[in-house]
């Protein structure tokens, strides 16, 4: 399963974009069932590119839920093109996602 | 004025657009998987991210000072139906938009969110936050190297039915 | 009201047993339930009550329809149909085992089953059709099997539930029994069923909203905020039971089947909007 889900639809000039990533987001602050504490585990940075270069940048901290949401927009995308996202967290993982915009 | 900007922090970010340029080259540049607390990612800010006042949080991110705008909207529930997930939206008419940035002061730490807008960004951003409890949020525009804040008040109550 | 003379009955036939019991007849069970709901909630348009909290409480209901904008069980919905149109090592598949190869058939189960007597759930049907064609069955709370009936739920969206109650005494019985489970107090809060979800529907408790008893679960399977992950019906009774101090029930048990049954029915009209989101 790709964690990256994007909506992109394009109306006019504008294109909207909706993504959902699958990630704990988790804050630091939790415990597990035993007690000890969940270590931060955050996405840091999500960056949304559009012909390689990016349109919106999120820097995200421990604060934001749990497979994080976020909607934007942006001009000078077609319908048809590829959007693509990014994101890397705190442990240095990250994964790539791309969506057709409609 | 503006957010990221420091010679290295320039740096790292034209880093991280070469990579998004050659995503290939993720695999081979970034810290591998599991490889637990890797240095963050280039362009985060950091001092910003473990500030634990408002204050520091606008210091670390912008210089100059906030401006109370009717010109920001923020849109935010009066009462969160679950603190871990509040939606909150921003948005402003406000010309020359380069950052959005959330803040949820009565949080351990209190930046929330920053965004950093393009040119052909639209000057909106809609994302889900978790809030420790009753709080202020704060949404804090930088337009033409000014800032401006808006801010609303989110009542967090815990469940009753999920424990 | 009509709800609270129909709890005056039960008790009444258990407690006293002098009283002879009206014979059970669920239709004019549910006519009572469904009116005492649309009485208390005259705004909120039938077909709204499987949207729960958010058909009867207004702020709610837009921070669910933000939420709604990019739905947080979307990933469930692709891997359920993932894992429903994967083959079995025998080569057979899900739709092998329901009517209709299992598209837009949630709104009729509960379902009782002729032969063993026996009420069967959509869940429980799923691991009845892995265990006859050689797999093992799926643990009940989360994971694939909420990630399957979201997939089955999303196929009935729209479609009122049509719970039977075949003319088998059996049948009758366990319904009988499910609404005697939903109506008696029971755990060290003394709570019904019904003391939540019939007298307390629409009201707070603490943050949360109850919802009404009608149409509940009809948006099952659920991502809620508080799992932060997908569950099943088990998963919500089990949790409800444990809130009021109850002895939680193993899942599937079946005083959990028989009050879904009777839920269910009750149910009859309302559409089916699951997959859902809760907080």
């Amino acid at each position: 399963m790709p964690s990256i889900r994007m909506k992109a639809i394009s109306s006019g000039d504008t294109t909207e974009v909706q993504a959902l990533v699958q990630h704990p987001m988790d804050s630091g602050f939790v415990k597990d069932p035993s007690g000890a504490l969940i270590p931060p585990h955050h996405i840091e940075t999500l960056v949304f590119s559009h012909n390689d270069k990016p349109v919106f940048t999120a820097y995200w901290g421990p604060a934001v839920s749990k497979d994080p949401y976020v909607k934007f927009a942006f001009k000078g995308a077609a319908k048809g093109d590829t959007l693509q996202a990014t994101w890397i967290d705190n442990m240095g993982k990250t994964d790539t996602g791309t969506a057709k915009i409609a | 004025m503006s957010l990221h900007h420091t010679a290295s922090q320039e740096a790292t970010r034209r880093t991280a657009l070469r990579l998004l340029a050659g995503l290939g080259l993720y695999g081979i540049t970034m810290p591998s998987i599991g490889q637990a607390f890797a240095s963050d990612a280039p362009g985060w800010p950091e001092a910003a991210f473990k500030a634990k006042t408002q204050d520091e949080v606008l210091a670390a991110l912008y210089k100059g000072k906030l401006e109370m705008s009717k010109d920001v909207t923020i849109e935010t529930p009066e009462i969160a139906e679950n603190g871990a997930v509040v939606p909150v939206s921003v948005s402003t008419k406000l010309p020359g938009v380069t950052s959005i940035s959330i803040l949820v002061p009565e949080n351990p730490y209190a930046l929330a969110a920053s965004y950093k807008l393009a040119d052909a960004s639209m000057a909106m951003v809609g994302c889900r936050l978790k809030m420790a409890k009753t709080t202020k949020v704060i949404a804090v525009v930088e337009a033409g190297g000014k800032l401006y804040a808006a801010s609303s008040d989110v009542k967090v109550t815990l469940g009753g039915c999920g424990g | 009201m009509i709800v609270r003379r129909l709890l005056a009955v039960l008790i009444a036939g258990a407690s006293l047993g002098a009283a002879p019991a009206p014979a059970p007849n669920p239709e004019t069970d549910r006519v009572a339930f469904q009116s005492y709901f649309f009485t208390k909630f005259p705004n909120v348009k039938h077909e709204e009550f499987g949207n729960g909290p958010y058909a009867v409480n207004a702020p709610m209901r837009k921070q669910w329809e933000e939420i709604m904008q990019f739905p947080p069980y979307e990933p469930a919905l692709d891997e359920g149909r993932e894992a429903f149109e994967a083959p079995f090592a025998n080569g057979r598949h899900y739709s092998d085992c329901f009517d209709n190869g299992g598209d837009g058939i949630r709104q009729t189960y509960p379902r009782f089953d002729t032969k063993t007597g026996e009420i069967i759930t959509l869940d429980g049907a799923i691991n009845a059709c892995r265990v006859s064609n050689g797999e093992k069955p799926l643990p009940l709370q989360t994971g694939v099997m909420a990630s399957i009936t979201a997939f089955m739920s999303e196929s009935s969206r729209g479609k009122p539930f049509d719970i039977k109650i075949p003319a088998d005494p059996r049948a009758l019985a366990a319904y009988e029994r499910g609404k005697e489970f939903f109506y008696a107090r029971k755990g060290q809060l003394g709570f019904a069923c019904a003391s939540c979800h019939v007298q307390g529907a629409g009201e707070r408790l603490r943050g949360d909203i109850l919802a009404p008893a009608l149409g509940i679960l009809a948006a099952f399977p659920i991502y809620r905020s508080d799992w932060g992950a997908m569950g099943t019906i088990d998963r919500r009774f089990t949790s409800c039971s444990a809130q009021t101090r109850a002895v939680p029930l193993p899942a599937q048990a079946a005083a959990y089947r028989e009050v879904e049954y009777f839920l269910s029915y009750m149910s009859n009209g309302i559409p089916i909007t699951g997959p859902g989101t809760r907080p």
